[in-house]
């Protein structure tokens, strides 16, 4: 099988596995405080958008049963699940997104408290007052 | 298993009871705390108090019947459903969080009305939140829902840390990205187990668990899980977030939050390794052993190591902590059942020998303003019994009998010689060592080293660098504590000495029931 193939045949794993990646990198690797936040949001979003890519089926509709008027008049009325997509990853994910904001919300709490305490929210900068200040 | 769905009694809605009770307690505070300081604190202490009598309800509960207690969330049944799982681990670990987490309430009624004044609701609030979430850890048996608590335990303990000292945010700030970066890692796992199993139910996972040994979606699920939970317990070289949190932090949120996070991470780690991913997988198939007691061998001489490093007595605390985790990972990952059984019994014992050496250290900093090991000198003359207390803990730590830490090493040890891991004996002995330096450095300061005057007697440790010259009460001499502080400390050292004369008897009616009977 030939490169292309292999991502186009997978293409919302690489998509999330890209995501993390750069997310991670820039709560490792960057220097400013804000930015790291930013990084971890889409760390975060990158597993969300797993979880909703593996809930999604080709050709599935809505989770809401179809021809439900018509029940017990012929063969319309069999529900096959092959049909729909699977409402849990997605709902689950409800929950992670509130969690998402959560943390987000109690990061940039922190980052204020510390801007107002160093003045500043450049890692480096704020280690050199650390270093000064004994 | 008894099912207790359609039953509205009390009784059989403890297992919820005891997580919702902190939660809408936690509720009630931070509002009724936007109007009066003074109301959250009595709140909060009866909730814990209620959580508390409801813990020991459940142990009899469990132990009486000798059966799991499988409490359904709505009454909808286990796969499908959320259920709460109360067996004689989460019973154990469940009681553990609410007596540590009221007694450190109690034992520190002045220390929260000095230091969060003006944050009384918010404080309160989040204790209790802190509290609630990880009791829902322990009890929850949905994989998923472990994660939610989890994120609930975490971000309630960010904020009580970021409440800490001025540097504390940004050590907080660290440990948000770290923990964040852990949890994310568990929720990734989860995910490759939903694809795996079509289930989150953790007992419903373990049923399938032997059709799919060979999966490699379970061997990535089963590793980026471990990575996520290693981080959040601070296993060495994953535990840089966790001195600076936890030294820079206020010292009645350290003495909530030491002794139980990394101790209720390893808890969930026992969990998912025998619950969700059986025995046989973690110790037979994918054969973890060796590789995660080296981990915690590291983790051992890293920890104490870094210890024997610390100026500051709090800061030295913090890498015993570290140090004590890789007692517990390793002792579980021995996979026999001696190991396991010690590596469980440390979880209790270590909890309340960090709750007593924390508590020591916020009596001490309370009187005297100083973190240094040098501002100890002539403390046992001045505070007897507190140093009393303080050398019943240090001795436990260090693995004295008949004190409880000597217990559970002596089950580590014997585990460990059992499973031909030699290193690990080695390295329980060396920290062990190194723990008798450490305290005896203290306690040759505190007894012989003349008396220093301090000439300030402060009352908010807050900012630590301030006090030390707003408070200029020329008090001559440091006395005993408030009896508020002594009798609660007194107690807990106590218990230290009754857990480990009654270790026997927990290992015997409680441990050997928590333990999966494949384990030998």
């Amino acid at each position: 099988m030939d490169i292309v193939s292999l991502i186009a045949a997978k293409a919302n794993y690489w998509t999330y596995v890209i995501l993390l990646m750069v997310g991670l990198y820039a709560m490792v690797a960057k220097n400013n405080l804000v930015k790291k936040i930013v990084g971890m949001v889409i760390f975060q979003t990158a597993v969300i958008l797993f979880y909703v890519s593996i809930g999604y089926k080709k050709g599935g509709t809505l989770p809401i049963i179809m021809h439900g008027h018509d029940h017990g008049h012929g063969v319309e009325s069999v529900i096959k699940a092959a049909d729909y997509i699977n409402p849990l990853p997605h709902v689950l994910m409800l929950t992670a997104i509130v969690v998402g904001v959560a943390t987000l919300g109690v990061a940039l709490a922190l980052a204020i408290k510390v801007y107002q305490e160093y003045g500043t929210l450049e890692e480096d900068e704020i280690r050199k007052q650390i270093e000064l200040k004994g | 298993m008894t099912f207790f769905d359609g039953d509205s009694s009390l009784i059989s809605n403890l297992p919820a009871i005891v997580v919702t009770l902190p939660l809408f307690a936690s509720l009630i505070a931070g509002f009724l705390g936007w109007k009066n300081r003074k109301a959250p604190y009595p709140i909060a202490a009866v909730a814990l108090f209620l959580t508390f009598i409801s813990s020991v309800v459940l142990m009899i509960q469990v132990m009486s019947t000798g059966v799991a207690i499988e409490y359904r969330m709505a009454g909808w049944a286990a796969p499908v459903g959320i259920v709460y799982v109360i067996d004689h681990l989460s019973a154990l670990v469940i009681l553990l969080i609410t007596s540590i987490a009221f007694v450190n309430f109690i034992a520190n009624k002045s220390n929260i009305d000095t230091v969060f004044r003006n944050k009384a609701g918010a404080f309160n609030s989040l204790y209790l939140l802190f509290t609630a979430g990880l009791l829902g850890m322990t009890a929850t048996g949905d994989a998923f829902n472990l994660y939610v608590l989890m994120e609930i335990a975490s971000l309630s303990g960010y904020a009580l840390i970021g409440l800490g000292s001025n540097r504390a945010p940004l050590s907080t700030l660290n440990y948000l990205f770290l923990g964040t970066i852990g949890a994310t890692f568990y929720l990734l796992g989860v995910g490759y187990i939903y694809i795996a199993t079509g289930s989150l139910n953790m007992a419903d996972i373990a049923s399938i668990m032997p059709k799919i040994l060979d999966s490699s979606m379970i061997l990535f699920a089963f590793i980026i899980c471990m990575v996520g939970l290693l981080i959040k317990m601070a296993i060495f070289p994953l535990h840089g977030w966790l001195p600076n949190a936890y030294s820079e932090s206020a010292n009645v949120a350290a003495g909530l939050i030491a002794p139980l996070t990394t101790k209720v991470t390893i808890y969930i780690m026992i969990r998912i390794c025998l619950t969700l991913f059986t025995p046989q997988y973690t110790f037979d198939y994918l054969n973890t052993s060796d590789l995660m007691v080296w981990l915690a061998i590291g983790t051992i001489i890293f920890g104490s190591l870094s210890a024997l490093a610390q100026k500051d007595y709090k800061r030295m605390l913090t890498y015993i902590i570290i140090a004590e985790v890789g007692y517990m990972v390793g002792g579980f990952f021995l996979g026999n059942r001696i190991g396991v059984s010690g590596a469980i019994l440390h979880i209790v014992n270590d909890a309340a020998m960090t709750l007593a050496l924390f508590m020591a250290a916020g009596i001490f900093m309370w009187k005297t303003g100083e973190e240094s090991q040098e501002s100890l000198k002539g403390m046992f003359a001045k505070m007897p019994f507190t140093m009393a207390g303080f050398t019943v803990a240090a001795l436990s730590v260090v693995g004295v009998p008949p004190t409880c830490g000597f217990f559970s090493k002596w089950y580590l040890i014997s585990g460990g010689i059992a499973a031909g891991q030699y290193f690990f004996v080695a390295a329980l002995i060396f920290s062990s060592l190194v723990n008798a330096i450490l305290f005896f450095r203290i306690f040759e300061i505190a007894h012989f080293e003349p008396f220093k005057d301090h000439h300030h007697h402060s009352s908010n440790h807050s900012n630590k660098g301030e006090e030390a010259s707003a408070h200029d009460t020329h008090e001559q001499t440091i006395k005993e504590a408030p009896l508020g502080m002594l009798i609660p400390f007194m107690a807990v050292s106590i218990l230290l000495v009754v857990l480990g004369l009654y270790s026997g008897q927990i290992v015997n009616n409680i441990i050997n029931f928590a333990i999966p009977s494949s384990i030998l």
